[in-house]
Order: C-alpha cells, then sequence, then structure tokens
C-alpha cells in the first residue's frame, strides 16, 4: 500500500530577480517499508522537496497525499497535529533541544501529545537501547558525540510511531564510522518494525545501502532504481 | 515539562540573565523597600498628626473658627461633655479653652495657642502625655503649672520649674496676664506644634480669661475605632446642630491624604523602575529568540504548535521576571524587617524635617498589600514584555527556520 502520493508537485521561488524552479513537476509513489534515498547534485531540490512533503513547507502546485490526507487541505494548526502523529524528523545538524537530556529530548513529543509517563517512558528507553545508547539516558546534547546526536534524533523521530520518517543529508555531518552506525541502526528499524525511512544524501556508501534510489535534477527526478 | 524547559532555557546563557534577573532584583528591591519605608514614614506622621495634636473629632462654637475668638465658646461646654461621654464608641472626651496668646521669659516672647484642660480628660485624646521629654505632665508644680514644648522652651530660654507670663485678652476685652510655671516639656516630631501651643489647667485658664463656669472652645472627641470616624462625625453634627462638628479629616485634609499620596508615589515609582526593566527584558527576550530561531523551527516542525511554542516563550519571560521580581522583593521584606526596630535616622541628611512635622527616624512598615500589588504588576510586566519577542518567533517558518545556519 502506498502511504505517499506524490503528482505533478511544484515549488518555485521567485524572491530572488529569477524565478527558480526548485522542485518542478514531480510524481513519486512511496510504499510502506520502503527505505528509499533521494540523491543528485546540489541545488537540485532535496531538501524542498522532502520540506515539502513533511508539511514544513507549502508547494506552488500539485499535491500531496498522505495515507489519504489532501496535505494542502490541512489548516496550519491540523498540519501541526498530522506532522506530530504522522512523521518523523531528522536533520542534518541533530537540532536536539540542548537543556533536556537525551531520555528527555526522545520523551517530548510524547509529553506534547499528552502521553501517561508511564507508556512514554517505556518506549523511550526501549527506542534508545533500539540506537545504541542505553545507558546515555541522562546525557544532554552537549555532551554527546555528532553520532551519538544524530542516534537520538532518530530515536526521537520514532517517538510518536510516525507512519514515516523524513531525513534531509542525515549523514552529512558524520565520520564515516557514525555514519556506518546510524545507517546499521535505520535498517534495522526498517527491517525489523518496517519503519519508512525516506533520506536525501550526497554520501554513496548510504545510497549503498538503499533499497530504492530515487535521483533529482533541476527539480526533476530523472531516475528511480528500485533495488529488490 | 514546559515550565522546566522554559526554566533550564534561561540558564542556557547564565550571564545574560544573570545580569537582568539582577536588574530586577535591584529594581524591586528599591520598590518594596521604599514602599514599606514610605508607609512607616507616612504612617508616622499620621499617627502624630492624629493621635497626638488633633485627635478624632472636634465641636466647636459654630463661628469659631472663623476668628479664634475668645467670645465664640460653647457655653455649656462641660456639660455636653459628659454628653458625649455617654456614646459607647466614645473613647474619651476633653474640653478645652483655646485663646490665641503671648507668652514670655525674661529673655523674649512669641504668640501661642494657649489650651485649658482637664488632665485627666485631655489623656484619653491625645498621647501628648506620653511624649514628656522633662518633667511631668501637670505633675510637680502646685501654681499655675504649664506644659510647653522643647522648641517652644528653647526659644524663650526657659528650663523645668522657669516662670512664664502669658498675656491674652480676657472674655471682657481687657488685657490681662498671669505668671505659670513650667512642670513639662514635650517633645514631639513635629516642632511646629512644639513651639505654637502651651496646656495649662482648665480651671486656672478660666479665671484668668474671665470665662463662665462650663465655657470650652473645643470638645475633643478620640474614637475607640477609627472606622466609626464619619458616622460619628455625622451623628454628632446631627445631634448638636447649634455646634460645628468636625472631624480630623475635615479639619487636616492634608493629613488623611498622606497616605494617599504615599502610595501613588510608590507606585508610581514601581511602575518606573518596571517600565525601564521591561524594556530590558523585551531585548533580553529578543536575542533569545533570534538565537533559537532554528530550534524553535526544529519544534514546529516536530510538532510543537505555535501556541505552546509562543507559551514557551512567554513563560521563560515570566519565570525570568518573576525570579528578580521574587527576590527582590524578599530581599525588600528581610530590610525592611531588620530596621522595623531601630528605624532609620535620616536627621543627619535632613534636618528640616522635623520642622515640617515629619519624624526623622522612621520605621519601615510591612504590608502585604502593596507587596502583593507589586508582585502582580511585575508578572504584568513578564506577560507584556514577553509578548512582542514571543510573537516575533512565531513568524518563521519552520522550513526557514532550520535552513538558517
Ligand atoms: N528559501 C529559498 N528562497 C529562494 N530559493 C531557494 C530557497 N530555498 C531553496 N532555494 C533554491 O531552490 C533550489 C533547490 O534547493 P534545495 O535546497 O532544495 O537543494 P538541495 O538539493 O537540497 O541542495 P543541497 O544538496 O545543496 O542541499 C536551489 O537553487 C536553491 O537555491
Ligand atoms: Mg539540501
Amino acid at each position: 500500500m502506498n502511504i505517499i502520493e506524490i503528482k505533478n508537485l511544484k515549488k518555485t521561488y521567485n524572491d530572488s530577480e529569477v524565478e527558480v524552479h526548485a522542485v518542478n513537476g514531480v510524481n513519486l509513489s512511496i510504499a510502506e517499508g520502503e527505505f528509499a534515498a533521494i540523491v543528485g547534485p546540489s541545488g537540485s531540490g532535496k531538501t524542498t522537496l522532502l520540506n515539502m512533503l513533511g508539511g514544513l513547507d507549502d508547494p506552488s502546485g500539485g499535491n500531496i497525499l498522505i495515507d489519504e490526507t489532501e496535505l494542502s487541505h490541512l489548516s496550519s494548526s491540523d498540519l501541526i497535529n498530522f506532522r506530530m502523529r504522522n512523521i518523523g524528523f531528522v536533520f542534518q545538524s541533530y537540532n536536539l533541544i540542548p537543556v533536556l537530556t537525551a531520555k528527555e529530548n526522545v520523551e517530548f513529543i510524547m509529553q506534547l501529545q499528552g502521553k501517561p509517563k508511564k507508556d512514554r517512558e517505556e518506549r523511550t528507553y526501549q527506542l534508545l537501547e533500539a540506537v545504541g545508547l542505553k545507558g546515555r539516558e541522562k546525557s544532554r546534547p552537549g555532551k554527546l558525540s555528532g553520532g551519538q546526536q544524530q542516534r537520538v534524533a532518530v530515536a526521537r523521530a520514532l517517538a510518536s510511531k510516525p507512519k514515516f520518517v523524513l531525513a534531509d543529508e542525515p549523514t552529512a555531518n558524520l565520520d564515516s564510522k557514525s555514519t556506518e552506525n546510524l545507517l546499521d541502526i535505520m535498517e534495522e528499524l526498517n527491517k525489523k518494525e518496517n519503519i519508512t525511512f525516506i533520506f536525501s544524501t550526497h554520501d554513496q556508501r548510504v545510497v549503498n545501502k538503499a533499497r530504492r534510489v530515487i535521483t533529482l535534477e533541476d527539480g526533476k527526478v530523472i531516475s528511480d532504481i528500485r533495488k529488490d | 515539562m514546559i515550565v522546566s524547559v522554559a526554566w533550564r532555557n534561561i540558564w542556557r546563557n547564565p550571564l545574560r540573565s544573570g545580569v537582568i534577573i539582577t536588574a530586577i532584583t535591584l529594581g524591586m528591591f528599591a520598590g518594596v523597600f521604599s514602599a514599606f519605608f514610605m508607609k512607616g514614614w507616612m504612617n508616622q506622621r499620621l499617627e502624630a498628626g492624629v493621635e497626638t495634636e488633633v485627635s478624632h473629632i472636634t465641636a466647636n462654637h459654630p463661628e469659631y473658627r472663623e476668628n479664634y475668638e475668645i467670645s465664640k465658646y460653647i457655653p455649656n461646654g462641660t456639660q455636653i461633655t459628659s454628653e458625649f461621654e455617654q456614646e459607647d464608641i466614645v473613647n474619651g472626651v476633653s474640653p478645652r479653652i483655646s485663646i490665641q496668646s503671648m507668652v514670655s521669659s525674661a529673655e523674649t516672647g512669641t504668640g501661642v495657642k494657649i489650651m485649658g484642660v482637664y488632665p485627666e480628660k485631655e489623656k484619653t485624646v491625645t498621647n501628648l502625655y506620653t511624649k514628656i521629654a522633662e518633667g511631668a505632665y501637670f505633675e510637680g508644680v502646685k501654681r499655675n503649672p504649664i506644659v510647653i514644648g522643647e522648641k517652644l522652651a528653647k526659644k524663650l530660654k526657659v528650663k523645668l520649674r522657669s516662670k512664664v507670663v502669658i498675656t491674652l485678652q480676657d472674655a471682657k476685652g481687657n488685657i490681662t496676664g498671669g505668671a505659670f510655671r513650667v512642670c513639662g516639656i514635650f517633645d514631639t516630631s513635629n516642632s511646629m506644634f512644639e513651639e505654637g501651643n502651651v496646656f495649662v489647667r482648665y480651671n486656672d485658664l478660666k479665671n484668668l480669661a474671665s470665662l463662665p463656669d462650663g465655657a470650652t472652645h473645643e470638645i475633643i472627641v478620640h474614637l475607640e475605632n477609627q472606622d466609626d470616624l464619619f458616622v460619628t462625625t455625622d451623628k454628632l453634627a446631627d445631634l448638636y446642630q447649634n455646634l460645628e462638628v468636625k472631624n480630623w479629616k475635615q479639619l487636616v485634609p492634608e493629613l488623611g491624604l498622606l497616605t494617599e499620596m504615599g502610595d501613588m508615589y510608590t507606585y508610581m515609582l514601581v511602575i518606573i523602575i518596571l517600565l525601564s526593566l521591561g524594556f530590558g527584558i523585551v531585548n533580553t527576550m529578543l536575542m533569545v529568540v533570534l538565537e533559537r530561531v532554528k530550534e524553535i523551527g526544529m519544534l514546529m516542525a516536530i510538532g510543537m504548535s505555535k501556541i505552546k511554542v509562543f507559551a514557551m516563550l512567554m513563560l521563560e519571560t515570566v519565570l525570568l521576571t518573576l525570579t528578580g521580581g521574587t527576590i527582590g522583593v524578599f530581599l525588600g521584606f528581610i530590610t525592611a524587617s531588620s530596621l522595623k526596630e531601630n528605624g532609620i535616622n535620616l536627621s543627619r541628611y535632613a534636618q528640616g524635617l522635623e520642622e515640617l512635622g515629619y519624624d526623622p527616624v522612621i520605621y519601615p512598615v510591612i504590608e502585604s498589600g502593596i507587596v502583593s500589588t507589586i508582585i502582580f504588576l511585575v508578572i504584568f510586566t513578564g506577560i507584556l514584555a514577553s509578548i512582542y519577542p514571543a510573537r516575533k518567533a512565531l513568524k518563521y517558518n519552520p522550513a526557514e527556520a532550520i535552513r538558517t545556519e
């Protein structure tokens, strides 16, 4: 079953003198359980595409259907709620809340959702263990390495049991060992728990791990290869 | 959780938060302390004015207060006194003869208001008898005793047991005089009062001024409870249509305004302090928001609603303000309570205070009403100061906020 349907999606920036067609007519379907990489040269529109997919940015044209919900039909407050329940985010520069510990960072969204404390803690410990951070629950981001922070970010993205996780260049700031480690964790979560990951990357080793590779150029999909 | 995040966020930049908290602390300390100080000062003046000088209610011949003529007396004053005494909310009543006169010593002379009183009755309407610095209140001198103020004693260069001569125009219009001996010297915080008022026994003055038995110029009434002030004034005025009955708020309105003026001064000071602090807080919070654009964008991306982001920033501002405010108020409390016993002596800095009727030693009065208003104003300032920065934070869209490096 497809959880994401993108039809003729467009994003045009015209705040400079020239119009930039950052995303220019993209059609894509993504099924549950995919492990897909979006690649392409710098400026090809990867970030723009992911932001629209995550409901962070409004398209200039076209549709995004997530589980039969048309994103553009949601009001901005519904959209925030929708994001919270359905989409997990991992950012290039980790973006954890610096004043909270690893555990609290993961717990934060569940708290906003008003989940009971017992459920929250259970899931948090389980997730932190899954990303290999057992024992580091009480560390604040500043005391963790980049790779560890990004793993906390993955745990946080999964906290509210989203339908899929979007990650824009999650390994760009990581060394090769941390990159491999993070990818292994993501792969395992994908295989074991059937979590859908969509990530953009410049790193060939990351691309090699992906089971589907979507290539963008000038805002258009120029190839879409499945490896299974 | 939001509270805890807000609180921890404050301490992300301890120096910056510390500076603004210190500023708020100092400002609120100044506000609270001066409130207690003002309150004490004004209360003391009020207390002195009412309890030592004017008492609560005064009844006169309706024309007496026009020119203070000796002939405008209440003929059956002593009888009315005993009628007043029947009122159960009345604490004490004292009839007085009151005449403008000259007092002179061997050295010099000056104009004073001389009052003929029954000492025991007078003790029930004012506390002047407790302010005797030298000698005693109508004791120790058998013939024609007189109680005068310290300032007047200095002016006349007289001591205890010195003789002074009173000269006045009696009820028949003749100039007459009598010798009195100083039996007590009172010391109040008001040198004008000390200089202008002397007290002798009722009968001594009545005889000197050739007034008929029972004649009084003033009947002074002291109440058990000041809450009854206006009710009793109206009641007495109603019962005795042929008298002028007035309370101290009507006789010396500036005394009644003192407390209000003190409160107003305090609130104005606090508001000015808070206003200037408010700008500092806005500035600090704007810096905070600018610094955290990316983080705020992330919070919105992962599903924190705008209202919650707004609330979090507002809470941070309010907590910041409240921290400084609480410490400041607390310090103000401590300082004021530690000075409550011994007071603050201003005589070295303000020698003219006593001339104006103000006690140079001020005992701060702690009043919780002012404090709760100040705390309310502090919270209000925090909320107000947070609105602009917090709104600014909501203007970013999450995608842009995340792109910001
Ligand atoms: N806010 C914006 N205003 C104007 N132009 C923008 C904005 N954001 C992106 N662009 C432009 O849109 C195009 C696509 O940018 P995008 O960031 O999506 O590329 P990318 O594939 O993610 O690149 P990279 O690999 O460098 O991250 C670029 O030409 C970029 O300059
Ligand atoms: Mg990008």
